[in-house]
């Protein structure tokens, strides 16, 4: 009898033994999904650039990490929440994804985020754009990491008031988002001295922009603001361009713009206009080196959000490195305790809210005759420091934060 | 009496009818006992979220198929159904939550119903391209206003959608509770579907369809049963898109899209239109095209593929796939 206890009892401490050892890194893989939108509208700021800059940072990684091996998965989210929804579901009832990266279209990345919290993983926001994503909207499960509305908005208008532009033109796209960053940039223009000398909202979407632009050159303002996204900034900037806005002595000032807008609208349309971006490949020679790493596989410079695909990963290998454990908290908490210092960002810092924060830059896109190559699109103005480009803690509403 | 009037020819002609309508029913009949049991343990192979979409999209189908297959309307506006079962359920679950899910599925439907006599009453006074053109036009209104309203959520949509528990006491959180309760909605819709085409109510449509002016000429009230197809194929939409928004707990502008009209149009005419399966086999070929392509290497060429598909179908097989095997059967075994 006493025989058989004691073998009972071991093969009870064996058993707890291996469970504690799956519970540091589950299945003896780190699995890491990557959603985003491979097709549509967001294809060149993410798309298959990004998960190749993923596939970067994993092999960069030597494809392991403490002896387990690193697994992909991707999937094309065709910009739809209840394909993205599904998808990551799918990964994780199935596949057990530890990590969810890419993510761009705000309305999936909300529908993601909220079965990851359920599920208890992580998800790495690169592409997407929304501040609330880390506001009214954020939880312990993701970490938004490139950059966001209110960084945007708030860094080109503090930066363009400090050049000197104190009359603005709003011209908004008439829905939710449109409107929030009409409020932000309201709010920092007047509390820094300047005016709002007439806006114009537009319906969302809008082909024909002749008239807002008429009203823009109408209005005397020195700034005019484009606070709407895709589509519409495409339309409105080369309405402005064909109307000579700029020419005649105006700024432009674009809210939301990515070096793949600037890229295919060509210099000819967009120069002169002023943008936040939170990283360019032409800043320095780490930024250069990786870019052109990158450029060898895809073909094209790559854009903040694939940068920051690549950053975020290797960040996120480093602290399943650290701790040995792929468990979303034990990894989360190693993050936000480890500052950022990569080709991405110097002293970027992850909050408690899931922000990411890190200098953002002002770029002014150059003029065709500035311009020596395909890429070098932008003149890099100046450089606004983290804290004062995101929202502060002071005014979030995020449920993780005590205020 | 009239059996006796008619000759041997004519006799023979309506036995061959007869038989043909029997061994019909009957294959029909092995077809469905097929599908269900097929269905009933299908969620054991296959991943129960892909097949609960895929039967909420099949009924969205079969719903826009009941009106432009058996009442020869072409609605181009059935997206704002869907959005409309879809957000008026999100949005009573999440603000109720005390209500159970049936009655949050049921004020999404009710809504789409309502919502469809008011499209109904408008657009089913025009026909053809007219009507087309209404209803989109219609749909794009319900579009825009989702995106400006708040309790919607604007562009980011609902989410976090209860599923909460059905009838009070089964947990629809797990996935094959919530399969079976979205299957025995899907065969709630389809057979009600199936009644609705076979009663004498659906032989007055088919002919409303072949040729209203002989309709109206024989003293049928034609708009009347053009509204009553319109609100039930809306109604049947909306518990498709209230199901749909149970099942992956989130609504969004998505639905309201008018994409979403077309891709119902591409569903249905790919199927077979005016067949009972057809807009079930476009359904379940659209959904899992991109269902599956998403995840793989093929990724970037979903659009490409299906509009290849489409292209291809329409050239070779007008009726559809389902249309096309049918006639097969009916060349090959008589």
């Amino acid at each position: 009898m006493k025989g058989l206890r004691k073998a009972i009892g071991l093969i009870v401490a064996a058993g707890l033994l291996s469970s504690t050892a799956q519970a540091a890194i589950s299945d003896d893989e780190i699995r890491i999904g990557y959603l985003a939108d491979m097709s549509g509208t967001y294809r060149d700021l993410s798309g298959p650039g990004g998960l190749e800059a993923l596939k970067m940072a994993v092999e960069d990684f030597g494809g392991q990490v403490n002896g387990k091996k690193i697994v992909l998965f991707n999937a094309d989210d065709l910009n739809k929440p209840d394909v993205g929804a599904n998808t990551v579901r799918q990964w994780i009832d199935e596949k057990n994804v530890d990590v969810v990266t890419g993510l761009v279209a705000t309305s999936v990345v909300m529908a993601v985020n909220k079965i990851v919290e359920q599920e208890n993983k992580l998800a790495l926001i690169s592409g997407s754009a929304s501040s609330a994503l880390t506001n009214e909207f954020c939880s312990p499960n993701h970490i938004h990491w490139v950059y966001d509305t209110y960084a945007l908005s708030n860094g080109t208008a503090h930066a363009v008031l400090q050049e000197g532009g104190k009359d603005w033109f709003i011209l908004a796209a008439d829905y939710a988002f449109g409107h929030a960053l009409e409020a932000d940039l309201t709010k920092v223009i007047e509390a820094e001295g300047g005016k709002v000398v007439g806006k114009v909202r537009h319906p969302f979407p809008s082909n024909d922009f002749s008239s807002y632009i008429l009203q823009a050159q109408g209005s005397g303002a020195e700034v005019v603001a484009l606070a709407n996204a895709g589509a519409d900034m495409v339309n409105a900037l080369q309405t402005a361009s064909q109307f000579g806005l700029s020419q005649s002595g105006q700024k432009l000032a674009g809210m939301v713009v990515f070096l793949n807008d600037v890229h295919s609208m060509g210099l000819e349309v967009t120069q002169g206009l002023m943008l936040t971006t939170g990283w360019y490949w032409d800043m320095n020679d780490e930024t250069r080196e990786w870019a052109q790493r990158y450029h060898k596989r895809v073909g094209r410079m790559p854009t903040m959000a694939q940068a920051g695909v690549y950053s975020s990963t290797i960040h996120y290998l480093n602290a399943v490195k650290a701790t040995d454990s792929d468990d979303s908290q034990v990894v989360r908490s190693k993050m936000i305790e480890t500052p950022i210092n990569d080709m991405f960002a110097k002293n970027g810092k992850i909050r408690e809210d899931g922000r990411m924060v890190h200098d953002m830059y002002l770029a002014q896109v150059k003029t065709p005759a500035e311009s020596k190559s395909e890429w070098d699109l932008y003149n890099i103005l100046r450089t606004i420091p983290g804290e004062q480009a995101y929202r502060s803690l002071a005014d979030s509403q995020c449920k993780l934060i005590k205020n | 009496m009239s059996d006796t009037i008619k000759n041997p020819e004519q006799q023979q002609r309506v036995r061959v009818e007869r038989e043909r309508r029997i061994a019909a029913s009957r294959r029909n009949k092995i077809f469905f006992a097929v599908f269900i049991v097929i269905a009933l343990v299908a969620p054991f192979g296959i991943y129960p979220v892909f097949l609960m979409k895929l039967l909420c999209f099949a009924l969205f189908a079969c719903a826009f198929n009941l009106l432009l297959g058996y009442a020869g309307l072409l609605s181009f506006g059935h997206a704002a159904f869907l959005a409309t079962g879809g957000y008026i359920t999100g949005f009573v679950l999440t603000e109720y939550s005390g209500l159970g899910t049936e009655l949050g599925i049921l004020a999404g439907t009710a809504a789409s119903a309502a919502l469809g006599l008011g499209f109904g009453l408008l657009a089913i006074r025009r026909q053809g391209i007219y009507f087309a053109m209404i209803t989109l036009a219609l749909a794009q209104l319900v579009f825009f206003m989702f995106m400006q309203s708040s309790f919607t959520g604007g562009e980011n949509g609902l989410q976090g959608v209860p599923r909460g528990q059905l009838f009070g006491f089964i947990d629809l959180q797990d996935n094959l509770n919530m399969y079976y309760f979205v299957l025995a909605i899907f065969l709630f819709g389809f057979l009600l579907i199936q009644r609705t085409i076979h009663s004498p109510y659906g032989q007055v449509l088919k002919a409303i369809r072949e040729n209203e002016p002989r309709a109206i000429s024989l003293g049928y009230n034609v708009d009347a049963h053009k509204l009553l197809a319109f609100v039930l194929s809306a109604a049947l939409t909306g518990l498709a898109g209230a199901t749909k928004t149970v099942v992956f707990q989130l609504a969004s502008l998505t639905d309201a899209h008018w994409h979403m009209s077309g891709e119902v149009i591409l569903m249905t005419l790919l199927g077979g239109v005016g067949t009972v399966l057809g807009p079930f086999v476009g359904a379940s070929i659209v959904v899992t095209l991109q269902t599956y392509l998403s995840n793989s290497p093929l990724g970037e060429w979903v659009h490409v593929i299906l509009g290849v598909i489409f292209v291809l179908c329409v050239l070779m097989f007008r009726a559809g796939i389902v249309g096309w095997f049918s006639k097969l059967i009916q060349r090959n075994f008589k």
